[in-house]
């Protein structure tokens, strides 16, 4: 056992504020966003208050694990928020009352989620388009598919399970954040760790070299897609929770909020760096910031206006690069 | 004794250039094997063929004895090829741990990469190969240069290859870094393994190697044990006999009273040092030295694409700003810069030849924004007959033609801005011998006219041929002046090595540690 | 018999001749023939001048919005700050002019200026600050959505003037809605600019290759922040003959024109990435996508249906394109 010097103690930690530094600054933000909350609303510390809380982000944050899966290869999805509504549509047409059903119901959307991403990733990878352009119009077929399912909104969705998913287990911790951490140990963590998680990095640091270093370049952009669809059907499944219907357009502000969230939680859309800690971060200030203006009294016609301006100088600060650049043609294609 | 590998006939060619001309190469196990030549003489393509970056276009490779086919990088490591190029392959956003072990990382038994025990694989790795001073963890973006190198060396030796190249992947490393890479390459020969390494530096090959191949033209020109063969024959196989460069007549320079340009203690960063010169009216100055020590910069710099340059520069005796290549450009300054590689940055490979011609001075074809056709083509047509460019159409895209063809259409780009002054970097790399002697005319006629030309040239018979004075750089100095009688391809080689002029040894050149 | 085959001849040898860029153009003409085609079958009155005027006229709108959509494209950016734009420069026109004619170019000008500012705001930041567009328009959008809240208190008021609703919907030479003429005017613009002009030729250079345009003395930075004020003003313009049309400015619609507008530019033939497409080929575009949303509309087919194919269309013409039109060097 080789002990520790304060030297080396202060160069790990040196080096952790400096890699993540970006990471730092969301969870920053959205500490100080939850701080002029709990200023603003006393009772933000009560249980219901918290849940409540927990549970307005969940789908955002889901939804935006995935993204960042993405966002990792260089690529984006846009289908995301159609994702989202084909599987609260489906949940909500084939629930049953009994449990296995649901389960088996469960299972069934993370699966059509899985296989949506899938089609995003073959048609990239094989069909050699754009990822922006091929999920758009993957999003449309899906938002399409999703509307098939529900013309209209409604559908069944056993109260039970609305109750499950957005109370709190052991009447204490809010089961979003349990669900949430289940999600980052037994689905994240084994493939962020795994090899493929390691090649998803290296095929967006820089594709041409993974590819030199015998990496498999396809399977780890492929990869990526289906987990990017998965998590969004998650997160339509936990929507689908919160609102006990069905409805196809319900995950249309998904897409963007999603590339929002990524973007605020430092990942960077060039590829290669970045993950989902800063995001989760990223998804509950884009979340939150709507209840805080809300309770700080602000005319609620100009939210919207303060929401678009945080947003904009979140992203424009975390995606500017000419400071560091001296040689101009590194900022250029 | 059966050679690891052999390579026969091996022929290839770029855009009608020949970089290989029937090339053969062997190598015998448990050798240390260096191949020298200049710049273009094929070293790099081979080495390139061997390690299944690039197919040849005829000829048979064996490794011990056996045939293969290496058509990509993969086939290569599996067949025990592993090489260390120039252009890294390294992930810049992942450490190095996981760099060097990038396809086979250590796992845990639930099957994820096991991260402890690969920084502690790695750390041990490095140590053993010597590079102990290298942190596993850290990001290979934030490491500089010379470590990325090492990485790279060891990413290589992690595959347990029977065959390291190392095609110049030491330029930046210190004395004491290159003798632990020639322990590691002591310790492959012992185990009957092979190193081929490309180098520039004599000393250093004479030191390690224990074969020494010399490649010229395309060809193998001679191969013999180490210290069979002195250095002075050495240089001489590699200059060779070539096809007689004819470079025009030079003409003595006009005495003038202002210099075109004047630099004064020009500084970027390390990169450039305090570099102060003088360009006259009608002047050819060279610029020399091993690549990458600072020139490619400097006439960045002078072209405004640097920030943050410090320094002072006059042109005609004004002193100017230069913020960019608008600028440099414009009618008080006049400067052009034929760019390091004519395909992504000289040259808009998918748009009509006649769109590249004039993209550096459309609006003298355009009025009230709008381009006037007529007097575009005409300027077209008279800057394509003036140099020879042989296109069926001016509307052809650029990528069709050949790379002596596609640099003309930079030059001529360039033309039509009636420059007073030209940055020149490598202008003839790559380019066959008739092109060449072409551009060389020009390059002349342009001088007689006036101009004043900084040319970067890897190329020695061009410097000493082409240029009235040579600034030879070294670490981002100005380490020599060579004109008249001391402008020769032999002083050339010894300044850009930190060697004096006249083949005294100097002071060493790399660093100390 | 022998003047027939020739003339097959020399269509053949023709389209042999075109390059990547026409061929895509070639094919989108053909897609709008094959599209009308189709709808004749199911309703005969599909053919009619009538009909397809009112298309036309429809397509105007997504015309203007695909036309500036073109130009960022082209430079290799993306413009998302589409879909509020739009509506913050039609808000100007109704609540500045209030109905009334005689104050109809002061609010024509406001919206305008609305579209002129943004285009600028978005060009600074992508060219300067290098902002990737992708979010910087994302963001814009945002920020010009609560702007335009804030400004109408939840739904604008205000009617439009009846000068303005005469503009786009009188009929000229018994039949063509004059926004067509507008669409038109708009269209010879760009086409001269891209086709034509010093700045176009700039365009295509910095979308193709920044860094050699960059070194030829191209003011990069000047071509991108054209390029996003040009889509400014083509988003405001397409805003303004909205209220003609509509009658008014509501909250929400500009939502329907951006990703038609994407996909209008992507289906004429511009390549996402930037550098090559023609300005034909995406008033093709829009006119395609404009008779395939009538033409589903009447064969039925629910909103549902309609979404399906409108991606598998999208999908299928970038794969006749041929992959290598996706791909660069």
């Amino acid at each position: 056992m080789t002990t520790l010097s304060i030297a080396d103690g202060a160069q790990w930690l040196r080096r952790f504020f400096r890699r993540n530094f970006k990471v730092g600054i969301a969870y920053v933000a959205l500490l100080a966003l939850l701080g002029v909350y709990a200023g603003l609303q006393p009772r933000l510390f009560t249980k219901l208050v918290i849940t409540a809380t927990a549970n307005q982000g969940m789908a955002l944050v889901l939804a935006s694990m995935g993204q960042t899966a993405v966002v990792l290869t260089a690529g984006i999805d846009l289908s995301v928020g159609p994702i989202v509504s084909l599987s609260n549509t489906l949940a909500s047409t084939l629930f049953p009352d009994s449990v296995p059903g649901v389960i088996g119901v469960v299972v069934l959307v993370l699966l059509v989620g899985a296989l949506a991403g899938l089609i995003n990733g073959l048609i990239v990878v094989y069909g050699r388009l754009q990822p922006i352009i091929v999920t758009l119009a993957t999003a449309s077929i899906y938002s399409g598919f999703a509307l098939m399912l529900r013309p209209r909104p409604g559908g069944y969705v056993p109260l039970w399970y609305g109750d499950l998913l957005t109370r709190r287990v052991f009447d204490l911790i809010p089961t979003s954040l349990v669900l949430l951490a289940f999600v980052l140990i037994f689905i994240w963590a084994p493939f962020r760790r795994s090899r493929l998680g390691l090649a998803v990095y290296a095929v967006g640091s820089d594709e041409r070299a993974a590819y030199m270093s015998g990496l498999n370049v396809n399977r780890a952009k492929v990869a990526a897609y289906v987990m990017a669809g998965f998590l969004a059907a998650l997160a339509g499944l936990f929507l689908t929770a919160q609102t006990s219907s069905g409805d196809a357009t319900i995950g249309a502000v998904y897409t963007l909020q999603s590339i929002g969230a990524v973007v605020l939680g430092g990942t960077s859309l060039f590829g290669g760096s970045g993950g989902v800690a800063g995001t989760i971060a990223g998804a509950f200030v884009i979340r939150i910031i709507s209840s805080v203006l809300f309770f700080a009294g602000i005319n609620p016609l100009s939210q919207p206006l303060f929401e678009g301006l945080v947003l904009l100088i979140a992203i424009s600060l975390g995606a500017a690069r000419t400071f560091t650049l001296r040689n101009r043609l590194e900022t250029m294609r | 004794m059966q050679p690891l590998v052999e390579a026969r006939d091996i022929t290839k060619r770029y855009d009608g250039v020949v970089a290989l001309d029937q090339a053969s190469f062997r190598c015998q196990p448990g050798s240390i094997h260096a191949l020298v030549g200049e710049n273009g003489a094929g070293k790099s393509t081979l080495v390139k063929i061997l390690s299944g970056v690039v197919i040849p276009d005829a000829g048979t490779i064996n490794v011990r004895g056996r045939p293969v086919v290496i058509d990509s990088p993969i086939v290569a490591t599996r067949l025990g090829i592993g090489a260390v190029f120039q252009e890294l392959s390294l992930m810049p956003d992942l450490t190095v741990a996981e760099n060097i072990f990038i396809t086979n990382p250590p796992r845990t038994h639930l099957g994820l990469v096991d991260r402890k025990a690969l920084y502690r694989r790695a750390k041990q790795f490095l140590a053993e190969l010597g590079f102990q001073d290298v942190d596993p963890d850290a990001l290979i973006g934030e490491l500089p240069l010379a470590q990325r190198q090492l990485v790279e060396i060891a990413k290589a030796l992690s595959r347990d290859p029977q065959v390291l190249i190392l095609d110049e992947g030491t330029s930046a490393l210190t004395m004491q870094e290159v003798h632990t890479v020639f322990e590691i390459m002591e310790r492959l020969r012992a185990q009957n393994r092979s190193v081929i390494f490309i180098s520039h530096r004599m000393d250093e090959v004479e030191e390690i190697a224990d074969t020494i191949t010399i490649f010229r033209d395309g060809r193998n020109v001679a191969s013999f044990p180490a210290g069979t063969v002195g250095r002075e024959e050495m240089v001489q196989m590699m200059i060779g006999r070539k096809l007689e460069q004819v470079f025009p007549p030079k003409r003595a320079l006009p005495a003038h009273e202002v210099p075109l340009l004047v630099i004064e203690d020009l500084s970027w960063g390390d990169t450039l040092r305090n570099i102060s010169f003088r360009l006259g009216e009608g002047e050819i100055l060279g610029l020399g030295g091993l690549e990458g020590q600072g020139q490619r910069e400097l006439l960045l710099a002078l072209f405004g694409v640097l920030r943050n340059v410090r320094g002072r520069i006059y042109v005609n005796g004004e002193e100017k700003q230069i913020t960019s290549p608008a600028a440099a450009a414009s009618a008080g300054i006049r400067l052009a810069l034929i760019p390091e590689d004519r395909k992504t940055e000289g040259l808009i490979l998918p748009m009509p030849v006649k769109d590249n011609i004039t993209l550096a001075t459309l609006h003298q074809y355009a009025r009230f924004g709008l381009m006037m056709h007529h007097q575009e083509r005409a300027a077209v047509d008279r800057v394509i007959e003036q140099l020879r460019i042989k296109v069926p159409s001016p509307s052809v895209t650029v990528r069709s033609l050949s790379g002596g063809n596609q640099q003309k259409v930079v030059i001529a780009k360039w033309l039509l801005t009636q420059a007073q002054i030209y940055l020149l970097y490598d202008l003839t790399r790559g380019i066959d011998v008739g092109t060449k002697h072409e551009i060389y005319q020009l390059m002349r006629a342009l001088a007689d006219e006036g101009a004043g030309i900084l040319f970067f040239s890897t190329d020695l018979s061009e410097l000493v041929g082409l240029c009235d004075r040579v600034l030879v750089l070294y670490e981002g100095r100005i380490s020599a002046e060579l004109s008249g009688e001391a402008l020769s391809e032999e002083n050339l080689v010894a300044t850009a090595l930190g060697m004096k002029a006249n083949g005294r040894e100097e002071s060493p050149v790399r660093r100390m540690a | 018999m022998v003047t027939t085959s020739r003339a097959w001849l020399s269509l053949h040898r023709w389209l042999w001749g075109l390059n990547q860029e026409q061929r895509s153009v070639v094919i989108a003409y053909l897609m709008i023939v094959a599209i009308v085609g189709l709808g004749s079958l199911i309703m005969p009155q599909f053919a009619s001048p009538n009909y397809l005027l009112l298309q036309l006229m429809k397509a105007s709108f997504l015309g203007a919005v695909a036309a500036g959509q073109m130009m960022v494209i082209l430079t290799g950016n993306i413009d998302l700050s589409v879909s509020w734009t739009l509506n913050l420069a039609a808000v100007m026109v109704t609540s500045i002019a209030q109905g009334q004619n005689e104050r109809l170019w002061l609010g024509v000008l406001a919206g305008l200026a609305v579209g002129l500012i943004v285009g600028l705001l978005n060009g600074l930041g992508v060219a300067y600050l290098r902002i990737p567009s992708l979010v910087l328009t994302l963001g814009m959008d945002a920020v010009v959505k609560g702007v335009t809240v804030l400004y109408t208190g939840a739904q604008p008021k205000g009617e439009s003037p009846e000068l303005l609703n005469l503009i786009v919907h009188h009929k000229v030479w018994g039949g063509l809605p004059s926004v067509v003429l507008v669409w038109t005017a708009i269209s010879l613009f760009c086409f001269i600019v891209l086709h034509r002009s010093a700045l176009g030729r700039k365009i295509y250079a910095v979308g193709n290759n920044e860094i050699c345009a960059y070194l030829s003395g191209v003011k990069s930075h000047r071509v991108l922040i054209s390029a996003f004020v040009l889509s400014g003003l083509m988003n405001a313009i397409a805003g303004i003959l909205l209220v003609g049309y509509a009658g008014r400015s509501f909250n929400g619609m500009g939502e329907p024109y951006l990703l038609p507008s994407i996909a209008a530019v992507v289906i004429g033939g511009t390549n996402i990435l930037g550098g090559s497409g023609l300005y034909m080929g995406t008033v093709a575009g829009a006119i395609i996508i404009t008779l395939l949303e009538s033409t589903l509309s009447i064969m039925q087919i629910s909103q549902a249906g309609r979404n399906i194919i409108y991606g598998l269309v999208i999908l299928g013409m970038l794969f006749l394109y041929g992959r290598g039109s996706q791909i660069r060097e």
